[in-house]
């Protein structure tokens, strides 16, 4: 891309400091506290090389380092836009906190095997920052299957015969699309254009037929299976089996992220925005994500298991993110790109307020929730914040992202989409706010009657979960420094 | 003493032959080293040959200071110098292997199984570093002769299968034989590079057309390309470890090596593709060997033939690489005789080390295994990876080629035949992977407090050729884009 570039190993210094803490963490296998404390330590330091980086991002420049090239042309190479930053630095930071949230979950369910669980969990996380900084298709379609790989272990953490069928459509979701459709179109992408870097204005426009095109763009729309989108959705709900920490980590944020993150960096910059909307692939995808927000919500109001309804959610508000690549406007691609956090910090609170709910009081099912409230009021509290900020209400984060998304689809022209986000808000609201209120003001359910230990447990649990609620809140008032990272990416598609 | 390096490569392992049974007689335990020594000579020997190569180019060595070509001659090009250092360190690391599966499989009787091991890498490295067409039969006959006495050592239905083997593959050497005799009526010549010289004033002869029919049914025989394949899976199955980690991988690639010389130096490539449709045929029958092979391993309980399936199926990756002819498709090949031997190396090293702890080869007899032996089943995790297809593996990379090559080509149906054996072995991977990571329906919840209790570990002996193997297949990965542009382009025929 023509902008001032820096040479520098930070990239690589992110990506491979939650890889050598896996060293750590299996050497100090025999002393929990002090296997805890390298993943904690781990993630600091890695967010903190990464957050090193956001003033150099800020001054227009943008930082490379090339690792090796595997093929004459493709490198396995880093390049850090403000895309990437945003994405990684999202990521890291939730890793800190879900990092004292695994704790304080996964010792008071006194879980087996912890530290494979905290070994793959650094491997996911080193793959998700790995596709953040990708500088080509070759090096994202590396760390996207890493990715997929190493949460396998994850999501079938609990070995029995749910999570065995649980990680056969995992798997077979995942991988199936990925090799299917995404290795094929990789691979006709770099036969067409002879390169896979990422350029600001596509590396398609004028190498292949109109008709090739579109067929590439199904191969990757539909390829990128982690995005969630309908059809191919039916392994994120499955993917609950898994401990609450990896819901909340990675099926709210890094691996779904890792999906439509990838989804628009193949729009923005394999394709370019003016290419789709030259051939009104544009159009074609707002309308067909639209099914994917509109249904993943009505199937979220039919839930009883919580996480199942908070993941039905996430696939619903997967597709917002898509729409920036489709809303061929300012706003639209703003909107869509920010979401990404806003949605992040809000999903991630309510999974972990599943998870303390489990750890509290033991139960999954919405319909036992009644009274609960009055019992864990911190816990449904930050639940309330989190799904006021994900339905999109003021002054909460997910207002914000909303409003850019609904004036983007004004200065499209394309009012449908402004129908099918409000009234995907207002399904958002008709699932959570019932939870929140019977919670609070509902008659005590029997299992709630029944279990007089009910109370909010360890703070490593309450602390974090109301630590996000709270920057849910905080970020409607103060956006920075996401808001202006993805206000420089989206400025520097539109050239300037 | 460099000036001998390529015919040291083969005496070596030939000379300690004809000592080891001497030495066995006198002291048994001394075979073992001995072994070792004489195949760590004869790798060091093959990698000065390879570097004099990458630094002179092609050597010509005359044996007996006999000129070409009345005397035998042997060529050592990019293509073999880089194959001989395969066939050498891969023998080495299964004689470094065999150390305590001899000793268990056949004890007392550790002298001669030494002795046909050195005899059947003798004859691979004759095979491919000679260039005379007669030679190579005599090489061909005694990696067979030893082939048939190793295979028939091993246990149950083995000397049956041996037969069987015998048979099909005295009948494949009689063709070849028949081809080579075919070739001398009418050129009067043996030696490769004097036939291609005189062959293309012959193309119009029924006779060389009928010899080179006879070659490609005579090696596809020896390396059991579909329908010639009938002979592989008992044979390896029932064969001893030893001998299916070295005989399995090495023998069908070192066929492979020379269906490439065939087609591509003693005929030219227009012959061969252009007058005869040889390329059409190998296309097809490569297709139908990848999609049998995968679809009859998903059938099979016991590994070690399911291991023997994958193999089938992996030759019709080489050899439709070979029917692409163009220079991508044929890079693709190349490259995959390196990594295919690596992959299969390590699954018969895996199979070897399960039979040795785990009693038997049955996919049952796998339960638990990730506990049991859990650096055994992570270099099956590696290899397994591998096959499947993900980056940074070896795999990957084979497909990469082939792919591109295909698409070059506009092979279609070759593409969709290895994605979908890459989403079959992807099913047989993760099929193994349940039974060993899932186990019984009970798990010990505090295995991190008394862990490691448990670990029963294959001896150090299998592990590092294990590892070694295994890390090669990541390098081999990483490093393919090096392999590519410094080795295998130069073998690839520069007017194709």
């Amino acid at each position: 891309m023509d902008m001032e570039t820096i040479t520098s190993i930070k990239p690589l210094l992110a990506t491979v400091t939650p890889l050598l803490c896996i060293l750590l963490i299996i050497l100090s296998r025999r002393i929990p506290n002090l296997r805890e404390l390298w993943t904690i330590i781990a993630s600091l330091v890695t967010f903190s090389i990464v957050a090193s980086m956001v003033k150099t991002l800020y001054t227009g420049k943008v930082i490379a380092y090339k690792l090796v090239e595997v093929y004459p042309g493709i490198d396995v190479a880093f390049r850090v836009d403000a895309f990437g930053l945003f994405f990684a630095l999202l990521s890291s930071f939730l890793w800190i906190v879900v990092s004292f949230y695994s704790i304080g979950y996964m010792r008071s369910l006194n879980e087996h095997s912890q530290t494979r669980y905290y070994a793959f969990f650094a491997v996911a996380i080193s793959s998700a920052l790995g596709v953040a900084f990708s500088s080509n298709l070759f090096t994202l379609y590396l760390f996207y299957e890493i990715l997929t790989v190493c949460t396998y272990p994850l999501v079938t953490h609990n070995q029995d015969n749910e999570a065995r069928s649980s990680g056969r459509i995992y798997l077979g979701y995942l991988l199936g699309t990925s090799v299917a459709f995404f290795l094929p179109a990789i691979l006709f992408t770099y036969y067409f254009a002879g390169t896979l870097d990422f350029s600001l204005h596509g590396i398609l426009n004028g190498k292949a037929s109109n008709g090739m095109i579109t067929f590439l763009f199904l191969l990757f729309l539909f390829g990128i299976g982690k995005a969630a989108i309908m059809p191919f959705n039916g392994w994120l709900p499955r993917a609950m089996v898994a401990p609450t920490p990896v819901s909340a980590l990675l099926h709210a944020v890094a691996v779904v992220k890792a999906g439509v993150f990838c989804q628009l960096r193949v729009y923005f910059n394999i394709f370019g925005v003016e290419l789709l909307h030259n051939q009104n692939l544009d159009i074609f995808l707002i309308y067909f994500v639209s099914i994917t927000i509109l249904l993943g919500s009505l199937f979220a109001l039919k839930q009883d298991d919580i996480k199942a309804m908070l993941a039905y959610s996430t696939i619903s508000q997967l597709s917002y993110i898509i729409l920036a690549a489709g809303l061929y406007s300012y706003h639209g691609m703003l909107g869509g790109v920010v979401h990404i956090v806003m949605h992040g910090f809000g999903k991630i609170t309510l999974f972990m307020c599943a998870g303390s709910i489990l750890c509290g009081a033991h139960i999954k099912k919405i319909s036992r929730l009644g009274g609960i409230g009055r019992r864990m009021p911190i816990t449904m509290l930050a639940f309330f914040f989190g799904a006021l900020s994900v339905a999109g209400i003021p002054p909460f984060g997910g207002f914000m992202s909303k409003w850019f998304l609904a004036l983007g689809s004004i200065e499209a022209h394309q009012w449908p989409i402004l129908v099918v986000l409000l009234t995907s808000t207002l399904m958002n609201l008709g699932y959570f706010m019932p939870v929140v209120f019977i919670s609070f003001f509902g008659k005590d359910s029997e299992s709630v009657k029944r279990d007089p230990d009910i109370r909010e447990p360890s703070p490593f649990i309450v602390a974090p979960l109301a630590f996000t609620a709270l920057v849910s809140l905080a970020i409607f008032f103060y956006p920075y420094p996401f808001i202006r990272l993805a206000e420089i990416f989206v400025k520097s598609m539109m050239g300037g | 003493m460099t000036d001998q390096a390529p015919i040291l490569v083969i005496l070596f392992p030939l000379m300690f032959a004809f000592v080891t049974p001497l030495l066995g007689w006198w002291k048994k335990d001394l075979c073992y080293p001995w072994v070792l020594c004489g195949l760590s000579l004869s790798t060091i020997f093959s990698i000065i040959t390879l570097k004099e190569v990458l630094n002179t180019g092609v050597i010509h060595y005359h044996l007996g200071g006999w000129d070409p070509p009345w005397g035998i001659e042997y060529v050592i090009d990019h293509l073999n110098s880089f194959i001989l250092v395969l066939v050498a360190s891969i023998s080495l690391l299964v004689a470094i292997y065999s150390k305590r599966l001899v000793k268990e499989e056949n004890p007392e009787k550790e002298a001669y199984f030494y002795t046909l091991f050195l005899l059947q890498v003798t004859g691979f490295l004759g095979i491919v570093a000679t260039g005379d067409l007669f030679n190579l039969y005599v090489f061909l006959e005694i990696a067979s002769l030893a082939g048939y006495a190793l295979i028939a050592i091993g246990e149950g239905q083995a000397p049956f299968a041996t037969f069987r083997y015998l048979v099909m593959g005295t009948i494949g050497a009689c063709f070849y034989l028949l081809g080579v005799g075919y070739l001398y009526m009418v050129t009067g010549s043996l030696n490769m590079a004097d036939l291609s010289q005189i062959l293309p004033n012959l193309y119009h002869s029924k006779v060389v057309m009928v010899a080179l029919i006879f070659f490609l049914v005579g090696v596809a025989i020896k390396m059991a390309l579909f329908p010639l394949h009938a002979w592989l899976p008992d044979a390896y199955t029932y064969a001893p470890s030893a001998t299916s980690a070295l005989v399995a991988p090495l023998m069908t690639k070192v066929s492979v090596y020379v269906m490439i010389r065939i087609i591509y130096t003693v005929f030219k490539p227009y012959y061969s593709i252009e007058i005869l449709p040889v390329n059409l045929i190998l296309g097809w029958l490569a297709v139908i060997a990848i999609l049998y092979g995968v679809i009859m391993a998903l059938r099979q309980v016991d590994i070690k033939r399911m291991f023997c399936y994958i193999l089938i199926a992996e030759i019709g990756y080489m050899v439709g690489g070979v029917g692409l002819a163009n220079r991508l498709g044929l890079t693709g090949a190349i490259l995959h005789i390196m990594n295919d031997a690596l992959m299969i190396t390590c699954l018969f090293l895996v199979a070897g080390a399960v039979v040795y702890k785990l009693g038997g080869h049955n996919i049952n007899q796998l339960r638990d295994a990730f506990k049991k032996m859990p650096f055994s089943m992570a270099a099956f995790a590696v290899v397994g990876l591998s096959l499947i297809g993900v980056p940074p593996t070896c795999g990957f990379f084979s497909k990469w080629y082939l792919i591109l090559g295909a698409i070059e080509a506009e092979n279609w149906i070759f593409i969709v035949a290895l994605l979908l054996s890459s989403a079959i072995n992807a099913i047989l991977f993760f099929k193994i992977v349940e039974i060993a990571y899932y186990g019984e329906a009970s798990h010990d919840h505090n295995e991190d407090s008394n862990g490691g209790n448990t670990i029963d570990e294959a001896p150090v002996s299998i592990l590092i050729p294990l590892g070694v193997v295994a890390l090669a297949i990541i390098l081999a990965g990483i490093f393919s884009g090096k392999i590519v542009s410094g080795i295998i382009q130069f073998a690839v025929p520069p007017n194709l």
